[in-house]
């Protein structure tokens, strides 16, 4: 193995079936060639968060149809395809595992490699293939399943975690928000399109861990939700309408200011002149703008991947495998657990 | 022909390689069973190639799979129907699933016919049986059904048992004449008419018989008192 070649990468994790392929040449650019997403989002709206049991049953129609369409939209067959790439964890175990086992089939079947890879460092190594080489990096990664500060010196290798929430995901957070004003699921979206038309000064929120004591680069979200909670019971009490616009945008505000501060202190803290958002949240209009803010003010370079590939896709997946292939990686074996709470430090597993 | 057969629905995890002619009956060439209810997606695709290996087979050797569709507990069904569906599609090949139980079922009657009706039955957890029952020649009468033992107890006497296979199935007073769970022979002679004739599979869907626990959330709870 010359260290080129193309890889098939499945993700599961969550309400997403994911299927992506991406080529890597011998110099390590990465291409992307093929990012299909099944959602059941749908699905999960009425109950106002994910089901397992539903996103699992998802998984498995969409799984064979999706590495069709992948392959279709490559111009490419099964026989094309050098390695096989999955995530083992973290995520919903029973959805995990649909993909897992899909990926020992598919590499079994076609003989090539299998790596059992980390959700959260595919999230940082899909960058690549929108921006090219990735240098030493700090990366956001903020999504309705996680919430982390990681270092990332190569992508092939271990990741530091530097602080993760304690309490809520980010995404989580703004999707109770979205339920108490009002909003449909999932909130992230429809809380940033509501802050825009607010002003985020109405309300001055708490932010969460910011005291001289407080874990500096942890976050928690769940005192700001019973704060946005608390006024918009007042705000009835008193029979006073909910100013929705104002409230979303305050909250907004709120969560996005301490994320981007935690994000640059990391950075200058720990000499990374790189700062990369990723998950769903990433695809936030205000984190964006006020991260490449501060980044700016500080001198740092911000990368952020296009919204699709912000959240959960198999893209990720396959690029994270493509550097890996491209290292020569040793391989997961057949026998590969799904992980749901894998450390972010076990980047192949 | 050269079949390969799977089944996740019980704590067994099996795979294996089977000869389909149209003469006789079906003959495993390899077989991996594991009981691990556990651990379905560790141990099957390894068990699948052990089977190949015994069976002196590779992957594309195989000309047809045949899976268990279930009843089963669903976190472990999956894993068997997903790996059918990857390897069929990967390897050009149909694959066709078959109800579990009826699996059993068939395993019984290929050993001996019966004189009555057969009943068998698997474990559901939650205090429930998967069940269906069949005459003596393996074809299905009723079910299958997902229910609670005291309540297939009372349907018993109208069954026309004179036999039981499966898990959980001595509570029923019948003698039991079949394995626990799904073997690959019984797998792949349910579907045996279908794989000779060269039919197209049905639609792959598991047999879940039971809804996804989910409740739409009430009304929000108040933080402020
Ligand atoms: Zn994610």
């Amino acid at each position: 193995m010359n260290g080129a070649g193309i890889v098939l990468g499945i993700e599961t994790s969550c309400d997403e079936t994911g299927v992506g392929i991406v080529r890597i040449s011998s110099g390590g650019i990465p291409e992307l060639l093929a990012n299909e997403i099944a959602s059941s989002v749908e699905e999960h709206a009425r109950f106002g968060g994910v089901v397992p049991e539903v996103a699992s049953r998802a998984h498995l129609q969409a799984m064979v149809p999706a590495v069709h369409r992948a392959l279709a939209t490559a111009g490419l067959t099964g026989r094309d395809i050098d390695a096989v790439a999955v995530t083992a964890g973290p995520g919903l175990a029973g959805a995990l595992l649909v993909g897992v086992a899909a990926a020992k089939a598919y590499a079994a079947a076609w003989d090539v490699p299998l790596y059992g890879v980390n959700h959260l460092a595919a999230h940082v190594a899909v960058d690549t293939v929108q921006h090219g080489p990735l240098p030493p990096a700090l990366a956001l990664l903020v999504s309705g399943g996680h919430s982390s500060l990681l270092a990332v010196p190569d992508l092939a290798g271990p990741v530091t975690p530097l602080g993760a929430t304690i309490d809520d995901a980010a995404g989580e957070a703004f999707d109770k928000i979205a339920r108490l004003l009002g909003l449909p699921f999932p909130g992230g979206p429809h809380v940033d399109r509501a802050a825009r038309e607010g002003n985020p000064a109405a309300v001055r929120f708490p932010r969460g861990l910011t005291g001289p004591r407080d874990a500096p680069f942890d976050f928690s979200f769940s005192g700001l939700k019973t704060a946005v909670a608390r006024h918009v019971e007042a705000l009835a009490r008193e029979g006073t309408p909910v100013p929705v616009a104002d409230v979303a945008a305050s909250f907004q505000e709120a969560v996005v200011d301490v994320l981007t501060a935690k994000t640059v202190r990391a950075a200058r803290e720990f000499g990374m002149d790189t700062v990369l958002l990723g998950g769903g949240v990433a695809a936030n209009s205000r984190l964006r703008a006020l991260a490449q803010e501060r980044c700016d003010a500080a001198g740092l370079t911000l990368r952020v991947p296009r919204p699709v590939l912000c959240t959960d896709n198999g893209a990720m997946v396959a690029a994270l495998g493509a550097h890996l292939l491209r290292a020569d990686a040793t391989p997961s074996a057949l026998d590969l657990p799904a992980d749901s709470s894998l450390p972010v430090t076990e980047v192949l597993v | 022909m050269l079949v390969l057969a799977l089944d996740t629905a019980t704590p067994a995890v099996t795979a294996g390689v089977v000869r389909l002619t149209p003469e006789g009956p079906p003959t495993a060439l390899g077989t991996r069973v594991v009981h691990d209810a556990r651990k379905h997606g560790e141990l099957l695709m390894p068990g699948v190639l052990a089977a190949c290996a015994e069976a002196g087979v590779t992957l594309r050797d195989l000309e047809a799979v045949v899976v268990g569709a279930g009843p089963g507990p669903f976190t472990g069904l999956r894993v068997g129907m997903v790996t059918a569906a990857a390897l069929g599609d990967a390897l050009g090949i149909p694959v066709h699933g078959v109800c579990s139980l009826d699996a059993i079922a068939a395993e019984v009657v290929v050993e001996a016919r019966l004189d009555g009706n057969l009943l068998v039955t698997t474990d559901a957890r939650r205090r429930e049986v998967y069940w269906a029952a069949y005459e003596a020649e393996g074809r299905r009468l009723t079910g299958p059904t997902v229910e609670r033992p005291e309540a297939l107890a009372e349907r018993v006497p109208g069954l026309g048992l004179v036999a039981a296979a499966g898990a959980l199935v001595e509570q029923f007073g019948l003698p039991v004449r079949g394995p626990e769970a799904p073997t690959p022979r019984g797998l792949v002679a349910v579907a045996a008419d279908l794989l000779l004739a060269g039919k197209e599979p049905g639609l792959l869907e598991p047999l879940y018989l039971r809804r996804p626990d989910a409740v739409p959330p009430g009304e929000r709870k108040r933080v402020s008192t």
